[in-house]
């Protein structure tokens, strides 16, 4: 009984495909699966915006939007009937073709990533032996999108928006790929079921899932940051502040094309809090052994709509980061510390089980972080401005 | 030969086509990007799949970028007056010409030699990272270095376009 | 240590968040027009008529003096003295406005008519929902728009309402005692002159 609503989605999935001749079968299943993905989780986006929009509302002492509909519930439906009825503006000396283009080539980069995400026991849509690699190589593709967003829309502010979000994805992504490879490097698979299967097994009671290990922290805090910062997210959200740059790289855009911005940026979201539970969090594994009849899809949404929850919670608390403090975080402060966290996580590796390896990679990493902390935290000279005049 | 594959054959050449003969140049590098995309997906369709992905993530996420930031930064973006055509393109086509009929020369001799339509091998990546570590350790070294000396050249570089404005 | 004012600051709008459930302190929306925050006892918008008793028109304590007509800054006050006059709130006979309509689009809440009325006639009212979509005669307020009840003054401004109660009443208790000082001067004239006409008529 327990299993069979585990494994529901499987079951009736299996079901519906049963009504179909045999030789159609496994590619009905596949796009049935594809059209659940591609109906569910722009639904869970309808909820994450009304989710969001309440929440900041409440961290900002005011409460969100209540009117529309019983907890203002029917606020994104409202939100879509008018991003789908608004005029489409295109400028005039944009590049139409282009500029049709950036936001689907967005959407679809996005929407691929979701493919490799294990939701459950067994539920995987595609079950790659490098499922990891291929995650990251559809996030990159989202990079050219928004280059190409800023660039057809012939808009000073678009190209700085678009110029300065592919600078801080490109570093991010650096940051994001090698807190990744500890635990591409611990599991010794590229493939994300077996990364979950590695942190299925408990200890009295309590899990192997990877952040409870001094590198798996700290690689989780630093995924974490770059998770933030690749889906532009505050406190990274510079390339569309409205205060700094109109809108960034989608200030030209309204309408639904604007609408499939949003989208993107949230399902960005998801994917990569998706990505995060699964090398971290364990998951659809349960927290304690004896919670392991909770169906494993439930845990991992869970722990998706969590990670959610702290965006929007870091949303709501931090102020933006300009771009050069942002990038001298990037490549001076944190990849660093990364590079460290392989190192130590090879050392976790082979020093063996037992009390010494933890004091001994805990104490190197606090170390690291005091010490790299301390040089990034000098106060640049405040001393009298010195002009530079042009020569 | 199946239909995939001259479906992503047309779809590669296109994009290399359209890279050298369309007039702006950022629609020149977004069809190189196409191209690279459908080179990633024929890899896919032989089953390399840390290739094809390694392609999609290095080429499509890098390496268009950075083709599109040095024509962004330069003067490349404006389109030239006199034609994207170079006068000596007769001498051009007939090299191309050329080192193509020695390239299909040399595979269609290798052809017979090939044994008949066996399964590919499934390659790992934990193979590939196995070789790499294992066999082909001396070259992945020198890799390494000429990224190290890259890095350090481009800050250096950078460095000093730093201190030259001051 | 790095870090910390971030984590401080997530602990506050936390506290924010969860607070926001509970106390008004962290949520401090005010519903309008469901919920109405009440205006402070100083508050002032536009001027009312007040008053006394059950009504109107018997008990207003406007006297058609026309003092608030001659000092209202940009002359929003308009008054029509009556022919007749009733009695007021002292007993003396007095005029009363036949008319009196103050313009409210006109009208720039200075409490000017307020400070000099004589008679704590006329006071301000904290309503300002007064919006309508007759754009001059819907914002001419006439006499019985105008005239409130002390209990309504005492509402909206209590401590004020009762200084001049207080100060009504002293009045009254003063004219009260100045009539029954000339009664009782008049009754013991009376009583001495029919005491005197005894005494004659008894020496008769």
């Amino acid at each position: 009984m327990i299993d069979r609503l585990d494994q529901i989605f499987v079951l009736l999935r299996q079901w519906v495909v049963g009504f179909l001749p045999a030789s159609w079968q496994t590619a009905a299943a596949v796009v049935l699966s594809v059209v659940v993905i591609v109906a569910f989780f722009p639904a869970l986006f309808a909820l994450t915006v009304w989710m969001e929009r309440k929440g900041l509302g409440r961290i900002q002492n005011r409460l969100g939007p209540n009117r529309v509909g019983p907890f203002g519930l029917l606020q994104p439906i409202a939100d879509g009937i008018k991003s789908l009825t608004k005029e489409d503006i295109v400028p005039l000396s944009a590049d139409a073709a282009v500029h049709l283009l950036a936001p689907l080539m967005l959407v679809v980069a996005v929407f691929m990533g979701f493919a490799v995400l294990p939701m459950g026991r067994n539920m995987v849509l595609v079950d790659m032996d490098a499922g990891l690699l291929f995650y990251f190589a559809m996030g990159a593709s989202t990079e050219v999108a928004v280059f190409m967003a800023g660039w057809s829309s012939r808009n000073k502010y678009s190209l700085l928006g678009a110029m300065r979000a592919v600078a801080q994805m490109i570093s991010y992504e650096v940051v994001l790929l090698l807190s990744s490879v500890v635990v591409v490097m611990m599991t010794g698979s590229l493939s994300l079921t077996k990364i979950v299967e590695a942190q299925n097994h408990y200890t009295w009671g309590l899990p192997h899932w990877y952040i409870f290990t001094p590198w798996g922290l700290a690689g989780f805090v630093m995924y974490a940051i770059a998770a933030t910062a690749e889906t532009n997210r505050s406190p990274f959200d510079l390339p569309e502040g409205e205060s700094e740059l109109v809108a960034g790289y989608h200030t030209e855009y309204s309408g639904f094309k604007f609408a499939l911005f949003f989208l993107g940026e949230y399902l960005a979201m998801f994917s990569i809090s998706g990505l995060g539970a699964t090398l971290f969090l364990g998951g659809w594994s349960a927290p304690f052994s004896f919670l392991s009849w909770v169906p494993s899809w439930i845990w991992f949404f869970s722990k998706l709509m969590l990670s959610i929850f702290v965006f929007i919670w870091m949303r709501g608390t931090l102020p933006r980061l300009r771009q050069d403090q942002l990038m001298n975080f990037a490549w001076k402060f944190i990849l660093p510390l990364c590079l460290l966290n392989v190192f130590v996580a090879a050392l976790w590796r082979f020093m063996g089980e037992g009390w010494p390896r933890w004091v001994v990679c805990s104490a190197i990493l606090v170390v690291a972080y005091v010490v790299v902390g301390r040089i990034e935290m000098r106060s640049e000279h405040f001393g009298p401005r010195r002009y530079r005049y042009a020569e | 030969m199946s239909f995939v594959f001259y479906l992503l054959a047309a779809l590669t050449v296109a994009g290399g086509l359209a890279a050298v003969l369309l007039k702006n140049t950022v629609h020149c590098a977004l069809a190189l990007t196409v191209a690279f995309a459908g080179l990633a997906f024929l890899y896919l369709n032989l089953d390399a799949q840390f290739a094809g992905f390694a392609q999609i993530l290095v080429y499509i996420g890098a390496v268009a970028i950075l083709v599109v930031f040095a024509i962004l930064l330069t003067k490349g973006s404006e389109t030239p007056k006199d034609g994207v055509f170079s006068k000596t393109w007769l001498a051009g086509l007939a090299v191309a010409a050329g080192v193509f009929a020695v390239l299909g020369w040399a595979v269609l001799q290798t052809a017979p030699m090939l044994p008949k339509a066996t399964p590919a091998p499934a390659v790992t990546v934990g193979q590939i990272g196995n070789a790499l570590v294992d066999r082909y350790v001396l070259p992945l070294e020198i890799v390494a270095v000429l990224l190290t000396v890259a890095l350090i050249g481009a800050v250096i570089v950078a460095l000093h376009e730093k201190e030259g404005t001051r | 240590m790095l870090g910390e004012g971030i984590v401080k600051g997530m602990a506050e709008t936390a506290k924010n968040f969860f607070g926001s459930f509970f106390s008004a302190e962290r949520l401090t929306t005010v519903q309008y027009p469901e919920e109405r925050i009440r205006p402070v006892e100083a508050a002032r918008v536009f001027p009312f008529l007040v008053y006394d008793g059950a009504d109107w028109e018997a008990g207003l304590r406007c006297v058609a003096c026309q003092i608030c007509e001659k000092e209202c800054p940009p002359k929003c006050i308009y008054i029509e003295k009556s022919k007749d006059k009733k009695p007021d709130a002292l007993g003396k006979p007095q005029f009363y406005p036949a008319k009196f309509d103050i313009d409210i689009s006109v009208c720039m809440s200075c409490q000017i008519c307020v400070e000099v009325c004589p008679f704590e006639a006329i006071k301000m009212n904290t309503e300002f929902e007064l919006s309508t979509d007759d754009r001059f005669g819907g914002l001419l307020l006439d006499r019985k728009e105008l005239a409130k009840s002390n209990e309504y003054y005492h509402e909206i401004h209590a401590t004020e309402a009762a200084g001049v109660d207080a100060r009504l009443a002293a009045e009254k208790a003063k004219a009260d005692a100045k009539a029954k000082a000339v009664y009782d001067a008049a009754a013991a004239k009376a009583a001495a002159a029919s005491a005197s006409a005894k005494l004659a008529g008894a020496g008769d």
